[in-house]
C-alpha cells in the first residue's frame, strides 16, 4: 500500500531512514503534482483509487479509567482532506493527538491498538516521537504564534531538525509561507513579531510553520473555531490547495465547514465511529439514523 | 425593567456608603506602611548623614568613630553574595527546570517529584540561623571527617596565594557564599518555577509538535520567555541574601577585619555583621556609625530592587 507513483518518489517527502544526509533542496523543491490526482481539486472523493497513509484499526483510548475511543476501524487517504466531525466530547480531537503523539503529554491517557504509518506502528515504544511529529505536523485550535519573529516562527522547525545555510533556509521560509498564502503579506516585515499579525494571518503562520518541516500527514484541530468567518473562509482556500501536497486531517465542529473541505467524513459520537465514507455521501445519504440526526442538526 | 417579584432591593445608598468606606480603610492600611518606612528612612537619614562620606565607603573598621569605615565589610558582603550567586544560580535555574519542564508521567516518579516539590517549597520557610548551623558543619568543617581548621586535610598554594583552597573549607568567603546559597536556593527554585509555569502551555504544545525535543524546547522556547521572571526571582533573592545576617553570623562569627578578603578561604565580615557590631557599642557616636552603614547597605539593596523592576518592565513581554 505503500507504493507511490514514481513521479513523486524523490519528491517532497524525506528519506526517513537516513535523516542525516537530508539535504535542504529537496525540502525546498515544490513536490510534484502526482499523475493520478490530475483531476483534482475539483474531483474531490469521487475516485475510490486513493492510497491509504494512515490506517486505524481496533483503536481504543483512556484517560484513567474513562475510555474516550471504542474500537476504531479507519483508513485515512493520501492527499486527501479527511474531515473528523462529532459533538464536543466524542474523542475526535483525542484520536487526532494520538496520531502524534501529543497524548504523550497527558499523564493518564493509555490507547491500544494500531495506527499505520506506512507499516510503523505509531503506538509502538520504538517510534521516534521526536521524527513522527516532524512527519505528522499539527495546527491549533487557537492560534499559538511563538513570542518572535515571523521569520522565526517558520525557521523554528527546520532548526530543530537540520543544520541549514543561512540563503536555504530563507528559501525554505520564502517557500513555506507562499505555501500558506501569507508571503504577499509578511514579505515585508518578517523580521517584525508575529504577535502583531491577525488572527487568522497568526493561524496561517501556524501552518507554514507546520509544513516547514516537511511533513506529510498535517493534523488540524479545529483550525478555524477562533476565526472571523474571512479568515475561516481563507483558511478552507489554503487546505484545498495544500490537499495536493499534504494528507489532511481536520476536525471541525461547522459541519458546512466538513462539506466544503473535506473528501472523506468520519463522524463520531461518544467515542465511537458511526460512520466514516466519501463526504458528499455523509452528507446526502448517510446510513446511519445517529449521522443523520447530527447532520441535520437534530442533536449536538 | 423591574425587579423580579419577592425580591427586597439593596438600598443603594447603603451599598455606596460601604464601597466608600472600604475604601478609605484599605487607604489607610496602605498609607500605614508608608508612614512607617517614611520615618524609617528619616530617622536614619537624620542619624548616618554626618559620617557618609566617601571614606566612610573606603576604610576600614576603627576604635575611633570618627574614621571608622564599612570598606572590608562591604567588600566581603561583595565576595560572598558573588560565590552565592554563581553557585546558586545555575542549581537554581536547572532544578526549577526539571521541577517544571521534565515532570514525569507514571505514578511512582510522580509520587517522588511531588515529594521534592513539597520539600523545596518548605525548605524556602526554614528559619535562616538553621542553614547557617547546616553551613557550619558542612561547609566550614565538613563534618570533621577531613581534617580539622587547624590542620586541613588538602591545602592548594599558601594562604599568601589568591588562589589558595583548603578542605575543609574554614570560616571563610567560600563557606559563607555557600551558606548564604543554601538561604536563597529555595527562593530562587520557587521563583524560577513560578516564572516557567506563566508561560503559556500553548507555546510548548507549538515547540512539540514541531518536533523539538524537551531540550529544545526549554532551550530555545520556554527559557527566553522565563528569562525576564528568572532574573526578577533571583535579583530579590540575592538582595536578601545581602541582608542575611543570622547564617553569616555563625559561619564568620564577630570579627574584626580590616583587610578585604583576598582568596576563597580567607575570613571576612559582611555589612549586616559590621552594623550589628556598632549598633552594640556602648558609645553613642558608634550608633550613627550603625546608622551610615545601614544607609549604605538600604542604597544597595534600593538599587538591586530598581533594577529587577527595570527588567521586569523592559523586558516582560506580553505572552499571548
Amino acid at each position: 500500500m505503500t507504493h507511490l507513483p514514481a513521479s513523486t518518489s524523490s519528491q517532497g517527502k524525506t528519506d526517513r531512514s537516513q535523516p542525516a544526509l537530508v539535504t535542504p533542496e529537496v525540502l525546498i523543491a515544490p513536490p510534484a503534482r502526482p499523475t493520478w490526482i490530475a483531476a483534482a481539486p475539483h474531483a474531490r472523493g469521487s475516485d475510490d483509487k486513493a492510497e491509504t497513509t494512515l490506517r486505524i484499526s481496533s483503536f481504543c483510548s483512556w484517560y484513567g479509567a474513562f475510555q474516550a475511543l471504542h474500537e476504531i476501524e479507519l483508513a485515512v487517504p493520501k492527499r486527501r482532506v479527511t474531515a473528523f466531525i462529532g459533538p464536543s466530547g466524542c474523542g475526535k480531537s483525542t484520536l487526532l493527538r494520538w496520531i502524534n503523539r501529543m497524548n504523550d503529554l497527558v499523564p493518564s491517557a493509555r490507547a491500544q491498538g494500531t495506527l499505520d504509518l506506512h507499516g510503523e506502528d505509531l503506538l509502538s515504544r520504538s517510534i521516534d516521537v521526536v521524527d513522527l511529529r516532524r512527519r505528522v505536523g499539527m495546527v491549533f485550535q487557537k492560534p499559538n504564534p511563538f513570542p518572535k519573529s515571523i521569520y522565526d516562527n517558520v525557521a523554528f522547525g527546520p532548526r530543530l531538525h537540520f543544520r541549514m545555510r543561512r540563503g536555504d533556509l530563507d528559501g525554505l521560509v520564502e517557500q513555506s509561507l507562499r505555501q500558506a498564502a501569507l508571503w504577499d503579506e509578511v514579505k515585508d516585515r518578517l523580521k517584525d513579531s508575529a504577535l502583531g499579525l491577525s488572527g487568522g494571518q497568526q493561524q496561517r503562520l501556524c501552518i507554514a510553520r507546520a509544513i516547514a518541516v516537511g511533513p506529510e500527514v498535517l493534523l488540524m484541530d479545529e483550525p478555524c473555531s477562533a476565526l472571523d468567518p474571512k479568515s475561516t473562509a481563507r483558511i478552507e482556500e489554503l487546505i484545498a490547495d495544500l490537499r495536493e501536497r499534504y494528507t489532511i486531517i481536520i476536525v471541525t465542529h461547522n459541519m458546512q465547514q466538513a462539506a466544503r473541505v473535506s473528501d472523506v467524513t468520519a463522524f463520531f459520537f461518544e467515542g465511537r465511529l458511526i460512520e466514516d465514507g466519501l463526504t458528499e455521501h455523509i452528507f446526502t445519504n448517510p446510513t446511519n439514523k445517529q449521522t443523520d440526526e447530527y447532520i441535520s442538526g437534530r442533536f449536538g | 425593567m423591574t425587579a423580579p417579584s419577592g425580591l427586597v432591593r439593596r438600598g443603594n445608598t447603603q451599598r455606596a456608603l460601604k464601597n466608600h468606606v472600604f475604601k478609605w480603610f484599605c487607604g489607610l492600611c496602605a498609607a500605614i506602611s508608608v508612614v512607617v518606612l517614611g520615618i524609617l528612612l528619616t530617622s536614619l537619614v537624620m542619624q548616618g548623614w554626618e559620617h557618609l562620606d566617601w571614606d566612610f565607603l573606603r576604610s576600614a573598621p576603627s576604635r575611633k568613630p570618627k574614621i571608622a569605615g564599612i570598606g572590608p565589610a562591604m567588600w566581603g558582603t561583595i565576595w560572598i553574595c558573588a560565590a552565592c550567586a554563581i553557585a546558586a544560580l545555575p542549581l537554581g535555574v536547572a532544578t526549577a527546570i526539571f521541577l517544571e519542564e521534565y515532570k514525569p508521567v507514571k505514578p511512582p516518579l510522580r509520587r517522588l517529584h511531588s515529594f521534592l516539590q513539597l520539600n523545596i517549597s518548605n525548605l524556602a520557610g526554614v528559619p535562616s540561623i538553621v542553614y547557617g548551623i547546616l553551613g557550619l558543619t558542612a561547609f566550614v568543617q565538613m563534618f570533621g571527617m577531613i581534617g580539622n581548621l587547624n590542620d586541613p586535610a588538602l591545602t592548594v598554594g599558601t594562604p599568601e596565594d589568591w588562589y589558595y583552597f583548603q578542605l575543609p573549607f574554614g570560616r571563610g568567603v567560600l563557606a559563607g557564599g555557600l551558606t548564604l546559597m543554601l538561604v536563597v536556593l529555595p527562593i530562587v527554585i520557587v521563583s524560577s518555577q513560578e516564572s516557567l509555569r506563566a508561560v503559556p502551555g500553548s507555546l510548548r504544545e507549538g515547540a512539540l509538535a514541531c518536533g523539538a525535543t524537551r531540550w529544545q524546547m526549554v532551550w530555545r522556547m520556554t527559557l527566553p520567555a522565563a528569562v525576564p521572571g528568572i532574573m526578577t526571582g533571583s535579583i530579590l533573592a540575592m538582595s536578601r541574601a545581602i541582608g542575611e545576617a543570622a547564617p553569616i553570623l555563625v559561619i564568620a562569627g564577630i570579627v574584626f577585619i580590616r583587610f578585604t578578603p583576598h582568596h576563597l578561604m580567607d575570613e571576612f565580615t559582611a555589612m549586616p555583621l559590621q552594623i550589628y557590631d556598632w549598633a552594640g557599642r556602648p558609645q553613642e557616636e558608634f550608633h550613627k556609625v550603625a546608622a551610615t552603614g545601614i544607609l549604605v547597605l538600604l542604597t544597595i539593596l534600593l538599587a538591586f530592587n530598581a533594577f529587577a523592576v527595570l527588567i521586569r518592565q523592559k523586558f516582560q513581554r506580553p505572552l499571548q
